[in-house]
């Protein structure tokens, strides 16, 4: 197989591609059951599609509805193949491409948010930086000794890769994030 | 019908107490299922003691999961209704994976119930244990785990509604053995009680009248249908065969979707794609109106898809939207259910003033016409050996006027099949297209015939293939099950060796086989009967022979060892760059595809 076959996310004769890929944001409303996790991200790489990130909790507990948030990344051509390949699985309710509703919607872009733990640990004068520099990027203290911190950020993806990068030398022992949130502005819901 | 039995019947189908294993045999009635096809093991013993209790479901016992599958769609496809097959746990599930997966990709309806390990014991790596529903998940439309009793009866009906609606599929569901003796309440079939699954049946009706007036100023039309029309039933057909007698489109058609429209119908170009004629690839290529009707631009169709049709505008009609632009983009999309949106476009195309332009249409069919002449399914005859070309002749000539039902193996000997065997009416001609599962066709052709005991049930087949589900004779034997297994035995894998002397230098790597059993010996053996014909001139008797014992029959027809299936679109290629038979030479052969050529499959 060669590049120009697995950058088309297909097999055999597919055309050169010549649309550049993008990343986009799907917002995928599925029944919470047993497996239905499995049967998005399996697609995904069963079908050679990249997930960039992947948010997934249910959001409406008595009809039993997960929220699943999925940034990924390909040709508009790629991405139309995902939507429609997810909406071919049972138990998903709806697909939106966020990204493209926001440019139906006149706007830039849906709102993304992520939230992250980052722990530093150090002494001195590393240590008063790290607390200077989280209280500039409005992060939180949500636990700490003489030792250590653990800041509680959220904001978009970017801001946390700046961030964790800044906290890099001073100190900075582990991340978690959470994937990105998202939804687009206005009183329309998805 | 007794008052008594219809009173018990309705009673049969309320709201009761009853076991899991009881709901399974009680869904499969309600469902209007009669035959099944399986094979029992330690996790489905409750459900086969409840088989062995009734009597309205016939169980077809089969030597080998694969095959209650393979048999279970070629029921499926000859009859249009879900194919059923019920396997045990660990490898009866894992063995069934070929078949699901054959099902999908030929969107085949198919339930498979498998039995599991208790519920209590999933997980712990039991005896005969296996992540049933992870291994089928990527192989099935959709797949249950069912662990509480009275989620059962609601599963298995919704099974069934998500195997045959829509774009059909194989489902399975997977029930613990705690399940099937559990005692819970049996709830009768409902109409999709999920809110998840919509299948669009009914087409945009602007996008057809897009459709529409396209197809009615086109000068060069093409009507590529597939297996859509079949699975949609036999009145797309009908609507098919009415579409192409108004408009006087030319029609060709994919591996699939064969019989939906007559072939000796005078619109008839033939099977188009890599071993398609001639004249339905120039078609496609020249055309400047496509419409694709259910069809999925499959790559062994497309060939090149720079070179694809490049001067047409195309209209696509599928229920299924991811297959919309996926490997070819077009012009007018409409989703929805062949038959409904064709009855639609006819009465739109009846209904408008204006009408295909008949001076431009006369100089398309003769441009047609040219194409036709070039014979480009024409062979050489020799009176010493068979060619296989020839023995699919008469096997046609001498079963047309029955009631026949064909199947096949994979290979070249069904090329040949497609391009010589002619359908008239659809689900007569069971093939595994997408997934090409050598083996398919003898237990297909179980199935077919079980669905069809008064009628001629073929399995054209080839050497290779045939030996990979051989064990299905002894199932014919024990149903009496008259299948004819028509071997075209040239010793060979005989389309490998093909693409060895197409792609790798002739080097012909592990596609001979050396030490081939007696078919004959073998099919008395299994308590059949066997044939070996090896002269041109004995061939027609030997035939008839076939056609007239009551007995499953393997006939070892052995055919010219060197033969090569033509014509042929070589990879890489476009439609117009055909290789014709009387152009393909050692050397043409040799030579046909080029080092971009040979990365593709």
């Amino acid at each position: 197989m060669n590049a120009q076959n697995l950058a088309s996310g297909s097999a055999y004769f597919i055309a050169k591609e010549t649309e550049l890929p993008v990343t986009t944001v799907l917002s995928v409303l599925v029944d919470n059951e047993p497996g239905v996790l499995a049967r998005v991200i399996g697609l995904f790489s069963g079908r050679g599609y990249n997930i960039e990130s992947l948010t997934v909790s249910e959001t409406e507990h008595e009809q039993h509805l997960s929220r699943i948030t999925i940034v990924t990344r390909g040709t508009p051509h790629i991405l139309d193949q995902i939507r429609h390949q997810l909406e071919r699985i049972v138990p998903v309710h709806r697909v939106v491409d966020l990204s493209v509703r926001a440019d139906e919607l006149g706007q830039s872009g849906p709102i993304q948010r992520e939230l992250a733990l980052v722990k530093v640990a150090g002494l001195g004068e590393h240590r008063n930086e790290a607390l200077r520099l989280a209280d500039a990027f409005h992060a939180k203290v949500s636990d700490a000794t003489t030792e250590h911190f653990i800041f509680e950020i959220t904001g978009k993806g970017s801001k946390i890769d700046q961030f964790i990068a800044i906290m890099k030398p001073l100190g900075l022992v582990e991340i978690c994030r959470t994937g990105v949130a998202a939804m687009n502005r206005g009183p329309r819901g998805m | 019908m007794t008052a008594e039995k219809l009173a018990s019947e309705s009673h049969s189908s309320q709201r009761r107490e009853m076991t899991g294993a009881e709901m399974v045999v009680q869904a499969l009635i309600d469902q209007g299922v009669t035959d099944i096809f399986g094979y029992p093991g330690g996790a489905v013993l409750p459900i086969y003691d409840e088989l062995f209790q009734q009597d309205r479901i016939n169980h077809i016992l089969v030597r080998h999961e694969q095959g209650a599958g393979h048999a279970a769609e070629g029921y499926a496809r000859s009859t249009g209704k879900v194919g059923v097959m019920l396997v045990t746990s660990g490898p009866g599930a894992t063995n069934a994976v070929t078949p699901l997966q054959d099902a999908l990709m030929d969107s085949i309806p198919l339930v498979c119930i498998s039995g599991q390990v208790p519920t209590s014991l999933i997980g712990s790596d039991a005896f005969q244990e296996c992540d049933t529903v992870g291994i089928t998940r990527p192989c099935t439309k959709h797949n249950w785990l069912v662990k509480d009793v009275n989620d059962l009866a609601r599963v298995l009906h919704e099974a069934f509604h998500v195997a045959k609606t829509g774009r059909p599929g194989p489902v399975l569901v997977d029930v613990p053995k705690d399940v099937q003796f559990a005692t819970g309440i049996y709830t009768p079939p409902e109409v999709s009680p999920r809110t998840s699954y919509h299948p669009r049946i009914q087409g945009d009706i602007e996008a057809i009248k897009q459709a529409v007036a396209l197809m009615l100023t086109a000068k060069r039309p093409v009507i590529y249908s597939g297996g859509g029309v079949i699975n949609s039933g036999n009145e797309a057909s009908k609507l098919l065969r009415e579409l192409v007698e108004l408009t006087n489109f030319p029609i060709t058609s994919t591996l699939m979707g064969l019989g939906a429209y007559p072939a000796s119908g005078k619109n008839w170009l033939g099977m188009l794609g890599m071993h398609g004629t001639y004249e339905a690839n120039m078609t496609m290529h020249d055309c400047d109106v496509m419409v694709n009707i259910g069809a999925r631009f499959d790559d062994r169709i497309t060939g090149r898809i720079s070179g694809f049709s490049p001067n047409s505008k195309k209209i696509h009609i599928d229920i299924d939207p991811s297959s919309i632009n996926k490997a070819v983009r077009v012009d007018v999309p409409v989703i929805g259910d062949v038959a409904h949106v064709l009855e639609d476009m006819i009465r739109l195309i009846r209904a408008s003033s204006t009408k295909p332009d008949e001076k431009a249409m006369g100089a398309w069919w003769s441009q047609i016409d040219k194409w036709r002449s070039r014979k480009s399914l024409s062979y050489t005859r020799n009176k010493d050996v068979i060619m296989p070309q020839y023995a699919l002749e008469r096997l046609y000539a001498l079963t047309k006027d029955r009631d026949t039902y064909i199947t096949t193996e994979v290979g070249q000997h069904q090329m040949w099949a497609a391009q010589f065997y002619h359908f008239e009416k659809p689900n007569r001609w069971m093939t595994s297209g997408g997934l090409g599962t050598m083996g398919y066709g003898l237990p297909a052709a179980l199935g077919v015939q079980i669905a069809h005991p008064d009628s001629l049930v073929i399995d054209i087949a080839g050497d290779a293939s045939v030996q990979m589900n051989m064990q299905e004779m002894s199932a014919a034997v024990q149903y009496e099950a008259p299948i004819k297994i028509f071997i075209l035995n040239n010793q060979y894998m005989g389309m490998v060796r093909q693409w060895q002397q197409l792609l790798h230098g002739n080097r012909l790597s592990h596609s001979y086989t050396e030490a081939l059993p007696d078919f004959v010996k073998l099919a008395e053996a299994y308590g059949g009967h066997g044939i070996r014909c090896e002269k041109p001139g004995d061939l027609d008797d030997a035939i008839q022979e076939m056609i007239d014992v009551k007995k499953p029959v393997l006939f070892d027809c052995r055919v010219a060892n060197l033969a090569n299936c033509f014509p042929m679109i070589p990879s890489g290629k476009a439609h117009n760059e055909m290789l014709l038979p009387d152009e393909a030479t050692d050397d043409a052969v040799a030579n046909a595809i080029d080092a971009k050529g040979r990365q593709l499959v």
